[in-house]
C-alpha cells in the first residue's frame, strides 16, 4: 500500500491540473420553493442512495453527518449535509451540489473521499438531482460541524484523489440493452447507480477501488462480508426474482435469512420507497445469475424438512429436536434455530445459511460473536451474542461444527484470523459508537 | 362462518351451540360486591364479617393479618401491613401476613380492578381497629379501670400505674371470634404514624437478593417438572403423537394425554423441556382456520353480532357547532409478564392442592373442582406471587396444567412453567377494540354535543367456569367456554371510562358488547378504560384546537369536580404548561378511573425524529389524587408503571395473527418498551387528600398516559392518529416528506 | 462433570454439558436470582455474570462455565447484608414484581466492574437487552446510579462532577 500511496501522491502532484474551482456560494434557498411533489420524489431517490444512513451519527440528527466510516485507510466522518448554511450545504446551488454528487467535488472545489460513492452516483439523471437537490434544501438546517476525519499523511492532501480519480473513476456505462424490458432498465439505473449496491458487494483492489472485472463477486463492508450477487452467489437456495424483492422489502426471506450489519439500515430504507422502484431492482439483480452453488444446492434434500414455508410449528408448540452435532449447538442454537418459530423471528434453519456456505467465516464469526442485537422498540429478530462466553477456540470449534454439518464446502482455511479479526473489529465498534447496531 | 369459528374455539367440533346463547352475567371484575351490601359493613368484612378472618393474635403475643387479596407486585403486601400495623399500634416488623389461600384467608373473589386496598385494606383497618378495641376492653376488665384511662403502645395494653398487659395475654379463643360492628374506632387521619408514610416494600429485599420470592422459586420435597406441548392454534385437535418414544426417554416418568391436553412430567426441569420439544415434533394437529383478517380487524369487530346498550343518554343530540369526529382502535395487547406462567400442584388423597399466581384463589378452586370431578373442599389453592400479570394471564390456565399432571403423579408435587411461546400464544389478550366519537363544539368554546360508541368482545372471562381454562376445552370430554361477561356499569368492561367525567350538556354513550370472541381475550389493565380515555381525550384536545382553547383551560372549564380540576391544575402548573416553546410536541389528558377511583392527568413532551418518526420524550409529569394514601412512594411506584407501560401499548404492541395462528409468539415478534425509549425524565406528584377514602391506583395512569402522549404527538405532527399502535412508521407517514 | 467457580466457591455438577446454565443454577445449585424469562435471548431475567461479562444463562450451555467465575445476584450480598448494589436496589424501591430485576442487576454490576464512571446514557443503552414489563425502568435507572455514585471512591466521584 505503501508504493501505491507514493504512486497516487506523484500522481496527483503531477495533475495540477486536477485543480477545481470553487462554485459560488448562493444565499440558501427557501424550503418553500420547491414543488413538494419534488421533495417527495427526492426523498425516496435518497432513500434509495442510502443518505441518511451514512449522513447520521447515532443519536444525532438526521443527514447532519459525523458517522465514522472506518476504512483500511483510516477513520472518515461523514459531512453534514442539511442546509445549514455554516456547517452544512446551505450555500450550496444545485450545479455545486450535482458536482459534489457525481464527480466528487465539493462546492469549495475540494475532492471528496470516494467512502462517498460518487462512482456511483455519477449515474444520477439530471432531474433525480433536481430531486434531490429539494429534498435536501427542504430539510431542517442542523449546525454540526462533522469531526476532522483521521488519515494519515498523504491521504490528507486531497489532491491525491485527483490521481485516484484518473485511475479508477470510469463514468457508468449503462448503454440500453434492447433485450431487456423497461424494469430491468430502471432497476439497473437505480442498482448501479444511487442504491451503489457494488460499493459493499463488489471486491476492491488495493487503493480501495471497485474492481470493476469482478462486479458483484462479492465484497466487505465494515467488517461484514457482502456476498457474492449474481453468478457468484454461494447461496444454499438460488435467488431469485420475487425473492430479491421480498428481501429487500421486508427485510428477510424465509429460504435465506434476515439483513443484518451493514445491509440492514439499506433494506431499512428500501421498505419506505415505492414497491415498483425496489421490484425494479430485484429484476436487475436477479438477471445478474444464480450462482453455480446455488443451482447445484438447491436440491430439495438440502432443504430441511423443518424449513419455513413447510407446515412449521408454531404458536406455542416449542417443536424442536435438537439434530446430532455439538452439545454447543444443541444447547445454544437449536432453541431458535430448529424453534419452529417462523422467519424473520424465528431463526432460519442454518442449512439455508450463506454465512456458513459462504467463502468466509467472517459473517457466521460475526454472527455467533455479536448476534443481532436489539433495537428499540420494533418487531425484529433478536439473536444474542456469545462473544462474551465463548472463547476463540469455542468459536472456531462452533463455526467449523457447522461448516461441516451445514455448509457443504470445504474447512475454512482462514478461520482463526476471522475471530482475531472479529473480535478487534468488535472493540472498535464498541468504542465511538457502533454503527452497524444503530 | 361465525358458527364454525364458536364450534372450533370450543375445542371440538359440534358441541359448542349454546354459547352465545347464554345469558350475558352482570358481574363486578373483583367477582364480589355485586347486589346490596348484605350486612352494611365496611369493605371486605361484609362478606366475611368474623374479626379473626383477618386478624389473629397468638397467645405469645405475634400477630397474624390474613387477606384473600394477593399480592402482584403492586406492594400490597406493605400496604395492608401498614393499615394494620396502624390500627393495632404495633411495629411493622412484628406482623406477619397470609395472603389468598382458600384454605385459610377470606374469600375475596380477585385481586383485580385496582380494588384491593379499598375492600381488603378497609376490612383489615377496621377489623384491627375494632381488635385493638376487644383487647383494650378486656384489658379494662381485667384491670378494672375504665377503658377510656387505657393506652395501646407497641403490642401491649399501657393502664395507670405502670399497669401493662401484652396483646397475647389478653388474647383468649373466643374473643376475635365476634363479628365485626358496622362501626369502628379508628385512627384519626392527623394521628397517622404508619399510613401515609413511604415504608420501604417488605418483599423488595428477597427480590434484590435471589431469596425464594415467587411460586417459581419453591422447591416442595419430591418436586417434578412438567411441559405442557400447546396446540399450534386456536381450536387445533391433536390428530397423532408418538408419546411411547418419549415416555422411554431417561427422566421422564409420564406422558399426559387426554383428548388434545398433552403434556410430560419428568425429574428434571431441562429434561421436562427437552421431552416437551420431541412430544412437539412428533405430534399432528388438525387446524381450522378462524381467525379475523389482522388488517381489517377494526371492521371485522364491528361486522360482528353485538347487543347493544345505551349506558348514558342526556339532553338533546345534534347541537350545532364545529364537529370533530373519528374512530380509534387498538389491537389485541398480550399482558406479556416477564415470567411465564407457572403453576405447582399435588395430588393427595383424592385432592389437590395448588400453589398458583392466580388472582382469584377462590374463583380458580371452583374451577378446577369442576375440572377435576371433585368437590370443592377437595381442592386447595394458595396463592404464591408470580411475575407482574396486569390482569388475566396464563395464571389460572397453568394452574389447570399443573393439578391435570400432577393427577397422573398422586404424592408428588408437580411444576409446570410456560414456555414464552406459549405465554405469547395463549394467554388471553387485552381485546382488540374500536371506540368512535363525534363532537361538536360552539364558537365559545363549549362542548355541545357528545356521542361515544364502544365496540369490545368481553374483557372478563376469568374462572369460575371450568370452560375458562384452557386445559378443560382440550380434554377428551371438554367443558362448554365459559359465557361471556359483559361487565355492569357503573365500573363497566369494554365500556369502562366511556363516560366523559366532563360536564357535557348533552353526551349519548352507546356499547356494543360483543359475544363472539375473535381471539381469546380477558382482563388486562384499566381493560376498555384505556381506549376510551384515549378516544375521549383526544376528542377533547381536538374540540379545543378548533375552538381556539389551550387544551388545559378547555378541560378546566368542563370539569365541575373540584378534585379533577385540582389534579388537572396540579400536573399542568408542574410541568409548566403553557410556558416556554415545546421541543416538538407536548400532550395533556385527564381522567378520574373508572369515574370511581384516583384521579390522574398527565402532561407530556416528545421529539420526533422526522426521518424515521422516531418519539422521544423527554418529560412526563403525572399529578394524581388517589383519596387517602396509604404510602406515597407506592402510590407512584405504581403510577410510574402505568404510564410506562401505557407508553409501551401505545407506541409499539400488537398481537400479530394470520387466519390460522398467532404469530407473535416472543418478544421479537411483539416489541414492547425497551430503555432506549424510556422518557428522560418521569415525575408523580401527589395530590394528598387525607381523610377521604382510599381510591384504587393501578390502573390510574394508562388511560390519561396513552391519550397525553398520542396528544403530543398530534401536536407535533398536525395529524391526528386514531390507530393504535402509533408507531415510527404511521407518524413518518402523517409529516410527509 | 462441570466444575466452577460459582459465587466464589468451586463448585461442581453431573448435569449433562448442554445443559442451560440457569437450569443447573436453579436445581442443581439451588439458586433463585436468575429467572426464566423466555429462554431465547430476548429479555435478559436470566442473566448471570461469567468472568467479568453478563450472560444469558438460558442459552448458556453448562459446559462454558467450566473453570470460569460464575457470579449470580446470590454472590452480591444478603436480604440481611445487602450488597451496594442490592442496598441501592431496596433503597430506591425499584422493583414492582421485581421479576427483571435480578437480570437487570446482573449486568449493572458487569457494568459498574468494567466502568465505575458510566454515564447516564451508557447505562441506558447497556441495559437495552433486558425488559421490565411493570415499568419500573425508572427506578432502575436511578438505582443503578446510586449505586455507581456509592460504591465509586470519593475522589472518582469528586472529579466525575
Ligand atoms: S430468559 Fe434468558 S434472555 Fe430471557
Ligand atoms: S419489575 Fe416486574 S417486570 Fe420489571
Amino acid at each position: 500500500m505503501g508504493l501505491g500511496v507514493v504512486g497516487i501522491a506523484a500522481a496527483g502532484a503531477a495533475l495540477a491540473a486536477a485543480w477545481r474551482s470553487e462554485i459560488a456560494p448562493v444565499p440558501p434557498p427557501a424550503p418553500a420553493s420547491f414543488d413538494p411533489a419534488l421533495v417527495r420524489r427526492g426523498a425516496d431517490l435518497a432513500l434509495i442512495g442510502d443518505c441518511r444512513t451514512c449522513h447520521t451519527a447515532p443519536n444525532g440528527a438526521a443527514f447532519a453527518g459525523g458517522l465514522p466510516l472506518p476504512t483500511p485507510f483510516g477513520t472518515l466522518y461523514s459531512t453534514n449535509i442539511t442546509p445549514d448554511p455554516e456547517t452544512g450545504i446551505g450555500r450550496w446551488s444545485q450545479a455545486a451540489f450535482a458536482r459534489a454528487l457525481r464527480d466528487g467535488v465539493d462546492r469549495e472545489g475540494r475532492h471528496l473521499y470516494p467512502a462517498f460513492p460518487y462512482d456511483h452516483y455519477s449515474a444520477t439523471t439530471d432531474d433525480d438531482v433536481r430531486a434531490l437537490y429539494a429534498f435536501f434544501m427542504s430539510r431542517p438546517a442542523v449546525s454540526a460541524p462533522p469531526p476532522p476525519n483521521e488519515l494519515p499523511f498523504p491521504l490528507t492532501i486531497r489532491l491525491t484523489l485527483a490521481g485516484w480519480k484518473l485511475l479508477f473513476l470510469r463514468p457508468k456505462n449503462l448503454a440500453p440493452d434492447p433485450a431487456k424490458d423497461e424494469v430491468w432498465h430502471r432497476g439497473r439505473y437505480l442498482v448501479e447507480g444511487l442504491g451503489h449496491c457494488g460499493a459493499c458487494h463488489s471486491p476492491r483492489n488495493l487503493l480501495g477501488a471497485e474492481i470493476t472485472s469482478r462486479a458483484y463477486q462479492g465484497g466487505e463492508a465494515e467488517g461484514w462480508r457482502a456476498y457474492a450477487l449474481g453468478a457468484a452467489s454461494r447461496s444454499p437456495v438460488p435467488w431469485d426474482e420475487a425473492a430479491l424483492m421480498q428481501y429487500l422489502r421486508d427485510g428477510f426471506h424465509p429460504l435465506h435469512g434476515v439483513a443484518r450489519g451493514p445491509m440492514a439500515p439499506v433494506v431499512e430504507n428500501l421498505a419506505e420507497v415505492p414497491r415498483e422502484e425496489v421490484a425494479a431492482m430485484a429484476r436487475y439483480l436477479a438477471s445478474l445469475g444464480a450462482g453455480p452453488r446455488g443451482e447445484a444446492a438447491a436440491t430439495p434434500s438440502l432443504v430441511p424438512a423443518s424449513a419455513p414455508g413447510q407446515a412449521p410449528q408454531a404458536a406455542g408448540a416449542q417443536a424442536a429436536i435438537p439434530a446430532a452435532g455439538t452439545d454447543l449447538y444443541a444447547a445454544a442454537c437449536t432453541a431458535c434455530h430448529e424453534g419452529g418459530r417462523p422467519p424473520p423471528f424465528g431463526g432460519i434453519s442454518l442449512a439455508l445459511s450463506t454465512a456458513i456456505s459462504d467463502e468466509s467465516p467472517r459473517n457466521l464469526v460475526n454472527l455467533i460473536l455479536e448476534g443481532l442485537p436489539v433495537r428499540g422498540g420494533t418487531a425484529q429478530p433478536i439473536m444474542p451474542g456469545f462473544g462474551a462466553v465463548l472463547t476463540d477456540a469455542q468459536v472456531a470449534s462452533l463455526a467449523a461444527d457447522l461448516r461441516r454439518r451445514f455448509g457443504g464446502g470445504l474447512p475454512w482455511p482462514d478461520l482463526d484470523s476471522a475471530i482475531r479479526e472479529a473480535r478487534a473489529a468488535r472493540r472498535l465498534a464498541a468504542r465511538p459508537a457502533a454503527a452497524m447496531t444503530r | 362462518m361465525t358458527l364454525s369459528r364458536r364450534a372450533v374455539l370450543a375445542g371440538t367440533g359440534a358441541l359448542v351451540l349454546a354459547f352465545s346463547l347464554l345469558p350475558a352475567r352482570a358481574q363486578t371484575e373483583t367477582g364480589k360486591g355485586e347486589g346490596p351490601r348484605r350486612r352494611g359493613l365496611p369493605g371486605s368484612l361484609d362478606d366475611t364479617p368474623r374479626l379473626d378472618a383477618w386478624i389473629r393474635v397468638a397467645p405469645d403475643g405475634a400477630v397474624t393479618v390474613l387477606t384473600g387479596k394477593a399480592e402482584l407486585g403492586q406492594g400490597l403486601k406493605t400496604a395492608l401491613l401498614q393499615i394494620a400495623a396502624e390500627e393495632l399500634k404495633l411495629p411493622l416488623a412484628r406482623l406477619s401476613l397470609v395472603t389468598a389461600d382458600t384454605g385459610r384467608t377470606a374469600d375475596e373473589g380477585y385481586t383485580a380492578a385496582s380494588h384491593s386496598v379499598q375492600d381488603s385494606g378497609t376490612a383489615i383497618r377496621h377489623a384491627a381497629a375494632q381488635v385493638r378495641a376487644l383487647l383494650i376492653g378486656e384489658a379494662a376488665r381485667r384491670l378494672d379501670v375504665p377503658a377510656e384511662r387505657l393506652r395501646v403502645r407497641d403490642g401491649a395494653v399501657l393502664g395507670p400505674g405502670g399497669a401493662r398487659i401484652g396483646y397475647g395475654d389478653l388474647v383468649s379463643d373466643a374473643l376475635l371470634t365476634a363479628e365485626a360492628q358496622p362501626t369502628s374506632p379508628l385512627t384519626p387521619a392527623a394521628e397517622f404514624a404508619v399510613i401515609g408514610r413511604p415504608v420501604p416494600r417488605i418483599d423488595i429485599p428477597a427480590k434484590v437478593t435471589g431469596g425464594t420470592a415467587y411460586l417459581q422459586d419453591l422447591r416442595p420435597p419430591g418436586l417434578l417438572h412438567a411441559r405442557v406441548v400447546r396446540p399450534p392454534s386456536y381450536g387445533a385437535v391433536l390428530t397423532q403423537v408418538d408419546a411411547a418414544a418419549v415416555e422411554r426417554l431417561p427422566g421422564v416418568i409420564a406422558v399426559v394425554r387426554d383428548g388434545t391436553f398433552l403434556g410430560v412430567v419428568a425429574e428434571g426441569e431441562w429434561t421436562a423441556i427437552q421431552a416437551m420439544r420431541r412430544l412437539a415434533a412428533s405430534a399432528r394437529w388438525r387446524e381450522t382456520a378462524i381467525l379475523p383478517d389482522a388488517a381489517d380487524l377494526p371492521d371485522a369487530l364491528r361486522a360482528l353480532p353485538s347487543r347493544d346498550s345505551t349506558i348514558l343518554e342526556r339532553g338533546a343530540p345534534g347541537a350545532a357547532g364545529t364537529i370533530v369526529e373519528g374512530t380509534f382502535t387498538r389491537p389485541y395487547l398480550a399482558h406479556g409478564s416477564i415470567g411465564p406462567s407457572c403453576a405447582i400442584a399435588e395430588w393427595t388423597d383424592g385432592g389437590a392442592t395448588v400453589w398458583t399466581h392466580s388472582q382469584g384463589v377462590f374463583p380458580l378452586r371452583r374451577a378446577l373442582a369442576g375440572l377435576l370431578h371433585l368437590p370443592e373442599d377437595k381442592v386447595r389453592c394458595i396463592h404464591a406471587e408470580g411475575a407482574g400479570c396486569y390482569g388475566q394471564n396464563g395464571a389460572d390456565d397453568v394452574a389447570a396444567d399443573a393439578a391435570l399432571l400432577a393427577r397422573a403423579v398422586p404424592g408428588r408435587p408437580v411444576r409446570v412453567q410456560w414456555m414464552r411461546e406459549q405465554e405469547h400464544a395463549w394467554e388471553p389478550f387485552g381485546p382488540g377494540m374500536v371506540a368512535s366519537v363525534r363532537a361538536a363544539v360552539t364558537p365559545d368554546g363549549r362542548v355541545a354535543d357528545w356521542t361515544h360508541e364502544v365496540w369490545s368482545q368481553s374483557h372478563m372471562m376469568r374462572p369460575g367456569p371450568p370452560g375458562a381454562l384452557l386445559a378443560a376445552r382440550e380434554i377428551a370430554e371438554p367443558f362448554p367456554p365459559a359465557p361471556p361477561v359483559a361487565l355492569a356499569q357503573p365500573e363497566g368492561g369494554g365500556d369502562r371510562n366511556a363516560i366523559p367525567l366532563y360536564a357535557f350538556p348533552t353526551a349519548k354513550i352507546v356499547h356494543h358488547f360483543l359475544p363472539d370472541m375473535p381471539l381469546r381475550g380477558s382482563s388486562m389493565r384499566s381493560l376498555g378504560g384505556y381506549l376510551n380515555v384515549l378516544a375521549i381525550e383526544s376528542t377533547v384536545d381536538d374540540l379545543a384546537r378548533a375552538a381556539g382553547w389551550d387544551p388545559v383551560a378547555f378541560r378546566l372549564r368542563h370539569l365541575t369536580d373540584a378534585r379533577a380540576s385540582a389534579v388537572v391544575e396540579a400536573a399542568a402548573q408542574r410541568f409548566g404548561w403553557g410556558r416556554g416553546a415545546p421541543r416538538a410536541g407536548r400532550g395533556f389528558a385527564f381522567a378520574r378511573y373508572k369515574n370511581l377511583e384516583a384521579y390522574c392527568a398527565v402532561a407530556v413532551e416528545i421529539t420526533v425524529d422526522r426521518e424515521t418518526g422516531q418519539v422521544g420524550i423527554e418529560r412526563v409529569v403525572a399529578a394524581v389524587d388517589t383519596g387517602e394514601v396509604v404510602n406515597p412512594d407506592g402510590v407512584a411506584n405504581q403510577i410510574e408503571g402505568g404510564l410506562l407501560q401505557a407508553t409501551s401499548w401505545t407506541l409499539f404492541e400488537r398481537v400479530a395473527f394470520d387466519r390460522t395462528r398467532v404469530a407473535s409468539v416472543d418478544w421479537s415478534a411483539y416489541p414492547i418498551l425497551r430503555f432506549s425509549a424510556v422518557p428522560r425524565s418521569v415525575e408523580v406528584h401527589i395530590v394528598a387528600q387525607p381523610d377521604q377514602p382510599f381510591l384504587g391506583v393501578a390502573e390510574a395512569a394508562q388511560g390519561p398516559a396513552g391519550a397525553a402522549l398520542a396528544n403530543a404527538i398530534r401536536d407535533a405532527t398536525g395529524r391526528r392518529l386514531r390507530d393504535l399502535p402509533l408507531t415510527a412508521g404511521k407518524i413518518k407517514a402523517a409529516l410527509g416528506a | 462433570m462441570t466444575s466452577m467457580i460459582l459465587n466464589g466457591e468451586r463448585r461442581a455438577v453431573r448435569a449433562a454439558a448442554e445443559t442451560p446454565l440457569l437450569y443447573v443454577l436453579r436445581e442443581e445449585f439451588g439458586l433463585n436470582a436468575a429467572k426464566f424469562g423466555c429462554g431465547l435471548g430476548q429479555c435478559g431475567a436470566c442473566t448471570v455474570v461469567i468472568d467479568g461479562e453478563a450472560v444469558f444463562s438460558c442459552i448458556t450451555p453448562v459446559m462454558l462455565a467450566e473453570n470460569r467465575q460464575v457470579t449470580t445476584l446470590e454472590g452480591l450480598g444478603t436480604a440481611e447484608a445487602p450488597g451496594p448494589l442490592q442496598r441501592a436496589f431496596i433503597d430506591a424501591q425499584a422493583a414492582q414484581c421485581g421479576y427483571c430485576i435480578p437480570g437487570m442487576m446482573m449486568r449493572a454490576h458487569a457494568l459498574l466492574a468494567r466502568d465505575p464512571d458510566a454515564s447516564d446514557a451508557a447505562i441506558r443503552a447497556e441495559l437495552e437487552p433486558h425488559l421490565c414489563r411493570c415499568g419500573t425502568h425508572m427506578r432502575i435507572l436511578r438505582a443503578i446510579r446510586l449505586a455507581a455514585d456509592a460504591m465509586r471512591p470519593r475522589s472518582t466521584a469528586e472529579a466525575g462532577r
